[in-house]
């Protein structure tokens, strides 16, 4: 409609109908509030310019005016709070069942791998109407995944791993940012990110996905560099069986728990010795530096895969974006 | 004419002693207030420049005036130049050092020394910074996020992080200096709630100085170490934290908002009053809200990290603080508007700068609500809307209060009249200027522009045309005043002690003041702002 002067983005997530209407409702508020400054302004300007023969009245001030000035904005700015507070709690909690993209940021590139096995680069293509949740990590500085048209936005750490997700409700192709300045090329580090309709997405994921699933990749690796040598499949091995391992709890050696979550499960690949399982010597050699980002995402896409989703949850086998196990090691 | 004035002219600061030596060895804090006047002007014409570039480069999509690292240099020291060197010293160092202890009726600052230990600071650290700029520059970002800064950026951080370092001196030097002459120094009779809300404001400011600044002197000093030394403090693969940085940065710079913005609150509460011949309306709210900002604006610094990888509900509590920060500014908004409920108000050039300061710093304060909205925060966070905001605050607020100022106390400073029509127009400039300027881009940064691009799609042109529009205008704005003062200094009328019959001790002394500012200590017995008290400004000593 406007193709040279858009006024308002395309909304096309389920969040951002959400965050249009408090967006929306900060504006009516904030507007109204300045009309009010700005007429009281100008009608005291007027009212009381300068004049002949008419001096000021002093006033000291009044104490009602001060506690309704000070409450009443208070009162309008919890409901601000309240609604900017339940759309993130909403946007920090991805729902159990959403199919799962790694993200790699690099200067000033996003690589992108999807469980089904395919790869991309500085595109995504997700289908309408599912929930996708991203495990993004940055192999050097600091990154910010942002998507306008569905009103996310992540910083993507080295190191480490955060979580963004979103269910997109309009098929298109969107903006991809990076909002966090990250060198000579950040305004270069843009893509898109291409909604499509079920079928269609089906349709994209066959002819794109190649040999294998992102944990039968890794699980080729696993072999490879020979970790099932100590974590053997069914029993222990001089390593953890990595069955049913994530997602659940681990008692460590120092006595402390943790639940197995991707960032555990990266640290004990890289820095094997920070958290070591309870009954185990700390023999396990760091890969830092051996796996990149990419084959660590393999990696941790394998170990998820031997833990078998949460029981009562309804994961219908072969449907897109299901993860089905690839059979275990050996 | 001009030889009949010299042959009567009275002895002041100016002309009490003449020669370079006199000045660069001064300890009369008019004298010094006047040196930082000087050099914050040149730091904010080089700042002004770079402003220039980015704007001309924003005219297009395309990446085509500057190179990539070139733009990420401009904006980076357009950023850091104009917080660091213009910003945080424009209103205390040259307002405040120069009234407040005309206004509280002491001869000087309680440390006339160290008062001129922090210029030559400032200047020390101006010079390392010049040095980085001409011999490359830094491409950081003002925020000097790690593990860009630490270790991938390729520029002149550790130059640029030392400079930053050292100015922090100068400013914790200052505040402290202000801390002890308020406390100390005040006139017989001059009790803390007789205080003018200028110094009230002051105050809350210097102890955010004090208190805030050391923060980021230690956090600037790990990434120079991080950089030379590799410690690995911010290193993700060496076990450190990256995000450990930004607690430690914005720790200091969010306050450091207030170290802006308090000074220019501190000017209107004496401009309005003063124009509109009242007390200020409610002078304990105005007084103790400034206490206020200082104290919660220490509470609220993660909401520059919502989403940073913080914890939700950590993000929680900083969302909260953050929208109880913003009563105690509404609070001071509303009790300038009232102030000029049933005053006589006249529509004088600081006066002007007031009304326009209150009409931009509504906007930049209510779309900061915008930002600690959790949900739309994550949206709008490094966008566009981010930058429209922090300007209508810290240009819109800080400037429009500075130069309100300038023009209001003018008259004491240089002892002559600046002309009002011009400085009416120059205001109307800077009002219209800077809306076009800023506008815009509240709309395209929620069309979803982030900040710190130098290449953007196409459809964002428009608003970058306006935006770039706005800021010539703007240019003009500012470069007017620099013309007409420095006219007034020569051609300007003789000003009278009292101009605006203002109720200021700094008003009862000659224009411009002896170098001990008064010829008698004086006793204060009245409170501030009693205007039913003073009668009105003669209008034919104003209108030149």
């Amino acid at each position: 409609m406007f193709d040279n002067l858009p006024l308002w983005p395309t909304a096309a997530s389920s969040h951002a109908r959400y965050e249009d209407w408090l967006f929306l409702f900060l504006t009516v508020v904030s507007a109204a509030m300045t009309v009010l400054i700005f007429v009281v302004i100008a009608i005291f300007a007027m009212k009381y310019r300068r004049r002949h023969g008419r001096e000021a009245t002093p006033i000291e001030g009044s104490l009602l005016l001060e506690i309704g000035w000070s409450v009443a904005p208070l009162g309008v700015m919890m409901l601000m709070f309240a609604g900017g507070a339940v759309l993130y709690f909403v946007m920090r909690t991805p729902p159990r069942d959403s199919a799962q993209v790694y993200v790699v940021a690099k200067q000033w590139m996003w690589k992108l791998q999807h469980m089904e096995g395919p790869r991309e680069i500085n595109q995504l293509h997700v289908p309408v109407g599912r929930d996708v949740e991203l495990i993004m990590t940055s192999q050097d500085v600091i990154h910010s995944f942002y998507v306008p048209a569905f009103r996310v936005k992540q910083d993507v750490l080295p190191g480490r791993y955060t979580t963004l997700w979103f269910r997109a409700t309009r098929p298109g192709t969107y903006h991809l940012f990076c909002a966090q300045f990250c060198g000579t090329m950040h305004s270069g580090m843009i893509g898109e990110v291409v909604v499509m309709e079920p079928r269609d997405y089906q349709a994209w994921m066959s002819n794109a996905a190649p040999s294998g699933t992102l944990a039968q990749s890794g699980m080729t690796l696993f072999q490879q560099l020979g970790c099932n040598t100590c974590h053997v499949s069914e029993t222990q091995g001089r390593g953890p069986a990595l069955k049913g391992v994530f997602g659940n709890p681990v008692q460590l050696d120092d006595g402390r728990t943790v639940v197995a979550d991707e960032n555990y499960l990266r640290e004990s690949i890289l820095v094997p010795a920070a958290k070591v399982v309870s009954g185990f010597k700390p023999i396990m050699p760091s890969w830092q530096g051996q796996v990149n980002e990419e084959q660590l995402n393999e990696l941790i896409a394998y170990i998820k895969s031997l833990s078998p989703p949460p029981a009562g949850e309804a994961v219908t086998s072969g449907a897109p974006g299901g993860t089905a196990p690839p059979s275990p090691a050996q | 004419m001009a030889t009949a004035v010299v042959t009567t002219e009275r002895k002041n600061y100016l002309n009490a002693e003449y020669g370079i030596r006199s000045w660069l060895l001064t300890t009369d804090h008019k004298r010094i207030a006047l040196l930082y006047l000087l050099s914050i002007t040149f730091f904010f014409f080089i700042g002004g420049f770079f402003a220039l570039l980015i704007r001309l480069e924003l005219l297009t999509p395309a990446g085509d005036l500057l190179t990539a690292d070139t733009y990420n240099k401009a904006f980076t020291m357009h950023g850091q130049i104009m917080v660091f060197f213009f910003l945080i010293p424009s209103i205390p160092a040259v307002l405040g050092n120069f009234l407040i202890p005309m206004m509280i009726g002491a001869k000087d600052l309680a440390f006339p020394r160290i008062n001129l230990l922090s210029w030559y600071i400032y200047i020390v650290a101006g010079i390392l910074y010049l040095h980085c700029l001409v011999s490359g520059g830094v491409d950081t970002g003002w925020t000097f996020y790690t593990p860009y800064s630490s270790l991938f950026s390729n520029t002149h951080v550790v130059e640029a992080g030392l400079a930053i370092f050292i100015v922090g001196f100068s400013s914790i030097l200052t505040g402290l200096n202000f801390v002890v002459t308020i406390h100390r120094m005040r006139a017989p009779g001059l009790t803390w709630s007789r205080l003018p809300l200028f110094v009230w404001s002051h105050y809350a400011t210097s102890i955010i100085m004090l208190l805030g600044t050391p923060v980021i002197a230690i956090t600037l000093v790990l990434v120079v170490l991080e950089r030379t030394l590799n410690l690995g403090i911010f290193d993700a693969s060496r076990g450190g934290d990256p995000v450990l940085f930004q607690h430690l940065f914005w720790f200091y710079s969010h306050p450091a908002v207030y170290i802006m913005i308090l000074p220019s609150m501190a000017v209107m509460s004496e401009i309005i009053p003063c124009f509109s011949r009242k007390r200020v309306f409610g002078y304990t709210f105005v007084a103790m809200s400034s206490i206020a900002i200082a104290a919660i604006g220490f509470l609220v610094w993660a909401h520059h990290m919502f989403v940073a990888g913080i914890s939700l509900y950590s993000a929680l509590v900083f969302s909260f603080l953050s929208f109880l920060v913003a009563v105690p500014s509404a609070v001071k908004v509303f009790n300038w508007t009232a102030t000029m409920y049933k005053g006589s108000v006249s529509f004088s050039t600081p006066m002007l700068y007031a009304m326009g300061f209150i009409g931009l710093f509504t906007i930049g304060g209510l779309t900061g609500l915008f930002l600690a909205t959790l949900g739309v925060d994550v949206h709008l966070h490094d966008t566009y809307f981010v930058i429209a905001h922090f300007h209508y605050v810290m240009v819109g607020g800080a400037v429009m209060g500075y130069l309100g100022g300038m023009h209001f106390w003018w008259p004491k400073i240089s002892g002559r009249m600046y002309p009002e029509g011009w400085g009416r127009l120059a205001a109307l400039i800077v009002f219209i200027g800077f809306n076009l300027t800023f506008f815009p881009q509240f709309l395209v940064g929620y069309l979803g522009m982030p900040r710190r691009y130098w290449q953007y799609p196409p459809e964002y042109q428009v608003y970058n045309v306006l935006s770039t529009a706005g800021a010539s205008i703007l240019a003009v704005g500012y470069l007017l005043p620099m013309v007409y003062l420095l006219w007034s200094l020569r051609y300007g009328k003789p000003a009278p002690d009292n101009p605006w019959q203002a109720t200021g001790l700094e008003w009862r002394t000659a224009s411009p003041p002896p170098t001990f500012n008064f010829d008698e200590t004086p006793e204060v017995t009245w409170e501030a702002y009693e205007y039913e008290t003073m009668p009105l400004p003669d209008e034919v000593t104003l209108e030149r």
